[in-house]
């Protein structure tokens, strides 16, 4: 028995040698071994092959392949007014400008149904569908059985993600995330200096990649040199926690948020020894004035790291670029913006928070493929003169969604939870109200 | 998991659906799809609030009329078969040569079935004709607070004087096509769906 304990033991203590040897130590100083690139080129390979037996096995079935892509429907874009028209163009009668007819219903009607087909919004929340099964159990949607072989490897998958990967990366997650609790705990034990801040970096972007390496992620960042500097705010499309990660992997940013309790709790109090974090309390959040106030004597001071936000103010699953809240706008300074975008096909990192907690998204996440994504710096925009802020949130949006690939939608993230307000309709039935009573509005 | 959409509905029932809608096997399986991503209570029917919780549905201002044209008379359920009934109607009407078949009744989409499902947008309870009241509660519904009430009765009664044939100051469904006979049904009360 006891002999069994200890070779157990000794073998724990081999395999995590191995681990900080290999991936912690090189990932700490940001050399790279090459082993995530093999792994990488293997998983391409499979998934290629696995694509085509796919295809080939549902055409020998001939069941009908649907085509996840391209919508549903085609929609008309004309204005209400355009349309309504037309609508009123078979007329007998001279058309008096300013007039109901009974088949201006037609144009809400199609609307509605339209809608009701496909719209821009709901499926915004849930995860996007794959062209092609990438052989993860969780988007398994529309892939039916094909073959033995498809079948094995599927098999073969599950347990290399689940015995192998997961423990792996729990490890390296649980490491990565120790040594940044006590590594900015000791850096915050010394005097404020130039020395002080850059360890403080350095334990930062140590942590982040072991914890990247940890997720198996592989990020390009593009357009480097637009990277943002010091004293100004960097501002992304956020589609889960775990962008926070991807982006302090290639520089150090300040975060801004809320006090948590619990592990979350404990990391903050860490890191704001380190470097000056913004953290609000649950109560400060609700003050407006409290949060900009603070975040413009940040932003004000040139030796402080820039602040990482996400206007979005919730996760959209990365296939659109939701309403910017003008608030991150307001503080002034010069916005970085930056254009995340990840690869389904190896993982989805979409954080569905209202399917699961934080702890499943993790393991969701450890035991997806890898994580591939894209990065882009764009370059710096300034608010202008005659901007407001809510154009200037737009035009940063509309540049971030141009690079990404991304759907520019103007509607509000907040909608994955709350109801749609009402001025909308309102705005609706007031143009309409226009074209029956005519020019003249009483 | 995600729902197995396409293998929970079985092929019979694809069938039949077919037959009494005319949608085609891919767009009864992509719109499948649909209805159970918006059936977030998972027990395979729709409420109204599942409808709601669409934006551009809510902001319509027929919305409420339009969710109501998916549940029959006194019920708060809709299930797939009665979504893909109540959305034939805007399906675009076929080319006349290919239904040859005389049983068929007319299909969900033909244009008289078109009309009739608009009419039945205006006339609340269901007496065939469309009244002043009716008419008015439609137009208050799509104008909102941005007209006055005079103006509005107005407008439906001039809507009424113009329509009505037979003189008992209501539209009845003969009237009402004739009213529309020039517009483009077709292509004004179909959707464009993709293969």
């Amino acid at each position: 028995m006891e002999d069994f304990g200890n070779i157990v033991c000794s073998a724990f203590i081999v395999w995590l040698t191995l681990v900080v040897g290999l991936i912690v130590l090189p990932a700490m100083f940001g050399i790279s071994l090459g082993i995530t690139e093999v792994y990488m080129k293997v998983l391409v390979k499979t998934l290629e092959w696995a694509t085509l037996r796919i295809q080939r096995g549902s055409k020998e079935q001939q069941k009908p392949t649907t085509l996840v892509s391209n919508g549903i429907i085609l929609r008309d874009d004309g204005s209400m007014e355009k349309e309504i028209t037309d609508l009123r163009k078979g007329r007998s009668k001279p058309q008096i400008n300013g007039e109901f007819e009974l088949s201006d219903i037609f144009y809400f009607s199609k609307k509605g149904f339209e809608s009701i087909v496909e719209d821009e919004v709901t499926h915004r929340f849930t995860s996007e569908e794959l062209v092609s099964w990438n052989l993860l159990t969780r988007s398994n949607n529309n892939f039916q059985y094909i073959s033995l072989r498809i079948s094995i490897i599927w098999v073969l998958g599950v347990c290399i993600r689940y015995c192998i990967l997961l423990p792996l990366r729990v490890t390296l997650a649980t490491i990565g995330l120790s040594w940044l609790v006590i590594g900015a705990s000791l850096v915050g034990l010394l005097p404020n200096s130039r020395v002080k801040n850059w360890l403080s970096e350095l334990v930062h972007l140590m942590c982040y990649r072991i914890c990247a390496r940890g997720l198996s992620a592989t990020i390009c960042y593009h357009n480097k040199e637009n990277r943002p500097m010091k004293g100004g705010i960097c501002v992304a499309n956020h589609t889960s926690p775990i962008d926070i990660v991807i982006l302090a992997n290639d520089g150090c940013y300040a975060m801004v948020g809320q006090v948590h309790g619990g592990l979350l709790g404990i990391i903050q109090r860490a890191i704001v020894k380190a470097c000056p974090h913004v953290w609000f309390e649950r109560s400060e959040m609700k003050d407006r004035s409290l949060v900009t106030k603070r975040l413009r004597n940040h932003v004000a001071d040139k030796t402080k790291l820039p602040i990482l936000i996400f206007p979005e103010g919730t996760c959209v699953n990365n296939t659109s670029v939701m309403m910017f809240k003008k608030g991150s706008f307001e503080i002034g300074g010069t916005i970085y913006p930056v254009a995340i975008k990840y690869d389904p096909r190896f993982g989805d990192a979409f954080w569905n928070s209202a399917k699961y907690n934080m702890v499943s998204y993790l393991i969701r996440m450890m035991t997806s493929w890898a994580i591939v994504c894209d990065v882009w710096y764009l370059p710096s925009m300034i608010r202008q003169e005659e901007e407001s802020a809510v154009q200037f949130a737009n035009r940063v949006k509309a540049a971030i969604a141009r690079q990404g690939g991304l759907v520019d939608l103007s509607w509000d993230g907040g909608l994955k939870r709350a109801k749609v307000k009402d001025t909308y309709k309102e705005e609706q039935q007031k143009s309409y109200s226009k074209m029956i009573v005519g020019d003249d509005s009483s | 998991m995600g729902s197995r959409a396409s293998t929970l509905l079985r092929d019979e029932e694809i069938e039949e659906i077919k037959k009494e809608t005319g949608f085609s096997h891919s767009q009864i399986t992509r719109l499948y799809s649909r209805f159970t991503s918006l059936d977030k209570g998972e027990n395979g029917t729709l409420c109204r609030e599942d409808f709601q919780r669409i934006p551009e549905l809510a902001i319509n201002p027929l919305g409420d009329r339009i969710i109501n044209a998916f549940f029959p008379e006194g019920e708060d359920q809709v299930n797939f078969r009665g979504f893909m009934r109540t959305l034939a109607h805007f399906r675009p009407i076929d080319d006349p040569e290919k239904n040859k078949d005389p049983n068929v009744s007319e299909p969900l989409n033909s244009r008289n079935n078109k009309l009739l499902f608009a009419f039945r947008l205006y006339d609340l309870d269901k007496d065939d004709k469309i009244s002043r009241d009716e008419l008015l509660q439609v137009l208050r519904m799509m104008v909102g607070v941005n007209i006055s009430d005079d103006q509005l009765g107005s407008i439906a009664d001039r809507t009424i004087q113009e329509a009505d044939q037979d003189g008992d100051s209501s539209i009845s469904f003969t009237e009402f096509i004739k009213v529309l006979e020039k517009v483009d049904v077709e292509q004004k009360m179909s959707i464009r769906f993709l293969h």
